[in-house]
């Protein structure tokens, strides 16, 4: 009887750990190009690691936000409405993210590039930072009454959790982007990705560990604590292979450290899923807070097929893209042909003078 | 205003802003998926050209749609988390089955065209754009799935006092959903055929107001040259085929819309009537259709309504088909509703200060009568000017008369209007029900739910009021940005979106036009340096 609703858990966990895992790094790509990346080009060449991928990675959100209403919807709920105001910075962020990635490269101008670049890079950490604090407050609890509703006001979510998660999530992505960002490009960025890799990931892994060792606190098993202890080991791993220089597999290790990680969180708070901070007996699981066994075994068939396909297309875009860039790649700036501005018989600019703008533009590159 | 006031202001806004991009996104992703198809097939630089510069304003609009598209997505379960319980065993599904089979197609595949151009071969990568539009019309199909249970629940029986799913191909084959579909789907078509029509409009009287084209003897185009980029003989062609196509695809889109339109409103007449009769503010049975009518602004008293102008049996033919059936008046429908689903809210902690009151089952008049008006008028005014752009063209020229071109330009608003107008219309007729009862099923006539009882009842209206004036100010700042750049990268023209037309200088882009198969430098198929590996964005 509990299974659908078991393999729906375990379902909305892949999506989640495949969210944070692919839009981790782009998320903090994002957040490099204003802390790592050093000028123009060297921007350029981080957009473009994640250009043909960052929406579709965006879409993970959206299937695990749709996944949860679907198969939990007291559970999407009682989450979405009681983090009101944390969820609407991250739609915020968001927003600001998205339209930043295509807007910022269609104007050629330094300051127009240099708000896109602000809004990509506060975008990606606030989203983050508020991803992460949602995430683990739905496994340390919230303040829920019977009916699944926030109690004590727009800030009661607030918590040391909150915090934790967030810095969680942010802080993985950045040395997630790193690695990332070693393997897929070249040159002095890669070069210097890595070395930040190993200076930064002893130190920014340490709060996901955390948040994993705190939901073991409040409710581990043996079986998600020897997935803490894994993740440890391939966090260790991915360090060593990072030194050696082994870009591919220390970034496949930093992923095994993600699947570890998010896997221990959700087992041990299997099968609540959220937590009540007000009394245990408020907790939604997984057996009250789920849809019908209809639906859920409707959306397991439907998810059978879809998601399968969807990992293998995604896998195939990031072939056709396997190519490492660099700086060397990126061909100036194209500057902009007001090809009506010009006002050839009215104005006092002629076509050649156009011409020549615009090569000075690209000479300013 | 309360919470549950805002809470629905702030669901129109986003919605209605949402749906400013997404027509646009699909109907002129099904346009340049077309065009670019037809630069395939015939290698004609017109097309590849038509495909660059349709296809960068398609990117431009595109990403607004996906980034206010997850505000929808999430706001069900901010906002309205009672709604969300109530109806999560059937309305969660669509929603996550469209990201899961369709949005996921629609991003990774556009994201393949965008940096593809030089990494596919031709066909593939024209394949990739094809792909991505078809997930975008099943995107639109999973939306309207959900959108039509609200309007008419359907394969669903009350287990607990909630509904469950018990007929998953009841819910995927609403007939709502089904005649909604292809009418939203022609209403995009329409924003489509507009934009191309205003811009190439523009381009076409421009080149003449600068005296590139001519006009023969015989009152044909004559096609000239001038040395700045992009502003050459192919360039003519480019912006005449695209007042063609555009003024053809918004007259399929108005025969399409008026033709699914009509059986829509017949079913909306069994499934909603009172959404109808407050359409035609008929507050009598009768058979007239009202062209205007009059009365008190926002009088919910309908007896002061008076018609200016009826046109008799239209009502009924839009109803029922023939001219003589009479159609329930606002008056008799508000007895049998009141029968059905009581005259008070029940008095539930549920329905907040609202507990209690009496219901108002007449939604507000003024919007939806004016709603459903502006819906055909905004409709058939962008046909007719199609029609007779098509007729003016002719010759292949534009009259030089600025006015008539601001007038085309000024056009591209007509089917958003309409667009706007007829979602307006379709939500804010269901009121005071956020499930609409389906009366033709007894079983599931039980299944409704008010919307007095679907707001979050732990969020304050504070927390709401918050969102509403930080996301309208977001909307209205990008709003300004994404036309500005539109308008930016119109006035471009075909260099704008092709900067090798420039780079490669006037005389020798011409030799190598001529080449091949008609493909230009920077033509997907032909072998990429390694340096070519960013093709298109950033």
């Amino acid at each position: 009887m509990e299974l659908l609703p078991t393999v729906w858990f375990v379902a909305i966990a892949v999506l989640w750990t495949g969210y944070l895992f692919l839009e981790g790094f782009d998320l903090g790509v994002g957040m490099l190009m204003k802390l790592f990346a050093r000028n123009n080009t060297e921007r350029r060449v981080l957009l473009n690691t994640v250009g043909p991928v960052w929406d579709g990675n965006e879409v993970w959100l959206l299937t695990a936000a749709g996944a949860t209403f679907a198969a939990f919807p007291l559970w999407y709920a009682a989450l979405f409405s009681a983090l009101y105001l944390p969820l609407l910075i991250v739609l915020v962020a968001l927003i600001f993210r998205a339209v930043a990635f295509e807007y910022r490269g269609k104007v050629d101008n330094a300051r127009w590039r240099t708000v896109w670049d602000w809004a990509i890079a506060v975008g990606s950490f606030t989203a983050s930072f508020g991803i992460g604090a949602a995430l683990a407050l739905t496994t340390t609890g919230l303040p829920l009454d019977s009916n699944g509703d926030r109690q004590g006001g727009a800030f009661a979510w607030f918590s040391g959790y909150a915090v934790l998660g967030g810095l969680a999530v942010a802080a993985f992505a950045l040395v997630h982007a790193l690695a990332f960002l070693a393997l897929k490009t070249d040159g002095d960025v890669r070069h210097r990705a890595r070395r930040w890799f190993v200076r930064l990931a002893p130190v920014a892994l340490l709060p996901l560990l955390a948040w994993a060792v705190a939901v073991q606190l409040l409710s581990g098993k043996p079986w998600t604590w020897l997935l803490v202890i894994l993740a440890v080991v391939a966090a260790a791993v991915a360090w060593v292979l990072a030194r050696q220089g082994a870009e591919g597999k220390a970034f496949g290790a930093l992923g095994a450290f993600l699947v570890c990680a998010t896997g221990s969180i959700f087992g041990a708070a299997f099968p609540v899923v959220i937590p009540s901070t007000l009394d245990p007996a408020f907790n939604l699981t997984v057996s009250n807070a789920s849809s019908s066994a209809y639906t859920l075994g409707l959306m397991s068939i439907v998810a059978a097929v879809g998601l399968p396909l969807v990992i293998a297309y995604q896998a195939w875009t990031y072939w056709v893209f396997r190519r490492r860039v660099s700086a060397a790649h990126i061909p100036a700036a194209h500057g902009f042909l007001p090809a009506i501005a010009a006002k050839v018989l009215v104005g006092n600019e002629s076509p050649g003078g156009t011409a020549a703008n615009h090569a000075r533009h690209n000479a300013s590159e | 205003m309360d919470a549950l006031e805002i809470a629905r202001w702030q669901f129109g806004i986003t919605t209605v802003y949402h749906f400013m991009m997404v027509p646009l996104t699909i109907g002129l992703g099904l346009v340049v998926a077309v065009i670019q198809t037809l630069w395939y097939r015939t290698g004609k630089v017109e097309y590849l050209r038509m495909t660059k510069f349709w296809g960068k304003l398609f990117l431009i609009n595109f990403i607004m749609g996906v980034a206010t598209g997850i505000v929808q997505e999430f706001q069900f379960g901010m906002a309205w988390s009672e709604y969300s319980r109530f109806v999560g065993d059937i309305f969660g599904a669509p929603l996550a089955l469209e990201a899961l089979l369709a949005f996921f197609v629609e991003s990774t595949f556009l994201g393949l065209w965008i940096f593809g151009w030089k990494q596919l071969k031709r066909g593939v990568h024209l394949a990739c754009l094809w792909i991505a539009v078809i997930g975008s019309v099943f995107s639109a199909y999973f939306i309207i799935v959900a959108n039509s249970w609200m309007q008419h629940p359907v394969g669903v029986q009350m287990v607990n006092g909630r509904p469950v799913m018990t007929d998953a191909w009841a819910v995927f084959t609403n007939n709502t959903a089904l005649v909604a579909v292809p009418h939203t789907l022609f209403g995009a078509l329409g924003v489509a055929g507009a934009f191309l029509l205003g811009i190439a409009w523009y381009h076409l009287w421009r080149r003449r107001h600068d005296g590139i084209d001519t006009v023969g003897a015989d009152g044909r185009a004559i096609a000239g040259e001038t040395n700045i980029p992009g502003r050459d003989k192919a360039d003519y062609k480019v912006w005449i085929r695209s007042l063609r196509i555009g003024a053809v695809v918004a007259m399929i889109s108005f025969a399409g819309t008026a033709f699914t339109g009509d059986m829509q409103g017949k079913l909306m007449f069994e499934q909603q009537p009172m959404k109808m009769a407050a359409a035609e503010a008929a507050c009598h049975d009768g058979t007239g259709f009202s062209v205007l009518s009059v009365g008190n602004v926002g009088s919910k008293n309908c007896n002061d309504i008076v018609a200016v102008i009826e046109v008799p049996g239209i009502l009924s033919f839009l109803a029922k088909g023939d001219f003589t059936t009479e159609v329930k008046g606002v008056n008799g429908l508000l007895d049998v509703y009141k029968a059905k689903y009581g005259t008070n809210l029940p008095n539930d902690p549920l329905y907040g200060d609202r507990a209690g009151q009496q219901i108002q089952y007449v939604p507000v008049m003024e919007v939806t009568y004016w709603g459903f008006r502006m819906m055909i008028g905004f409709g058939g005014i962008a046909a007719f000017a199609a029609l007779l752009a098509l007729w003016v063209t002719r010759k292949g020229v534009v009259p030089q008369s600025r006015w008539i071109m601001r007038l085309a330009v000024f056009g591209i608003l007509a089917p958003f209007g309409a667009n706007a107008a007829g979602w307006i219309f379709t939500e804010m007729g269901r009121q005071p029900f956020v499930v609409a009862p389906n009366p033709d099923a007894s079983g599931i006539d039980q299944v409704f739910m008010f919307t007095a009882a679907a707001v979050s009842p732990g969020v304050s209206a504070a927390e709401l009021i918050t969102s509403l004036v930080v996301l309208s100010s977001i909307y209205a700042v990008l709003l300004v940005v994404e036309v500005r750049l539109l308008v930016k990268y119109v006035r471009g023209g075909v260099a704008s979106a092709m900067p090798e037309l420039a780079e490669a200088g006037h005389g020798e882009k011409n030799e190598k036009k001529k080449d091949g198969d008609g493909g230009t430098p920077g033509a997907p198929g032909e072998p990429g340096t390694p340096d070519d590996v960013l093709a298109f964005a950033y």
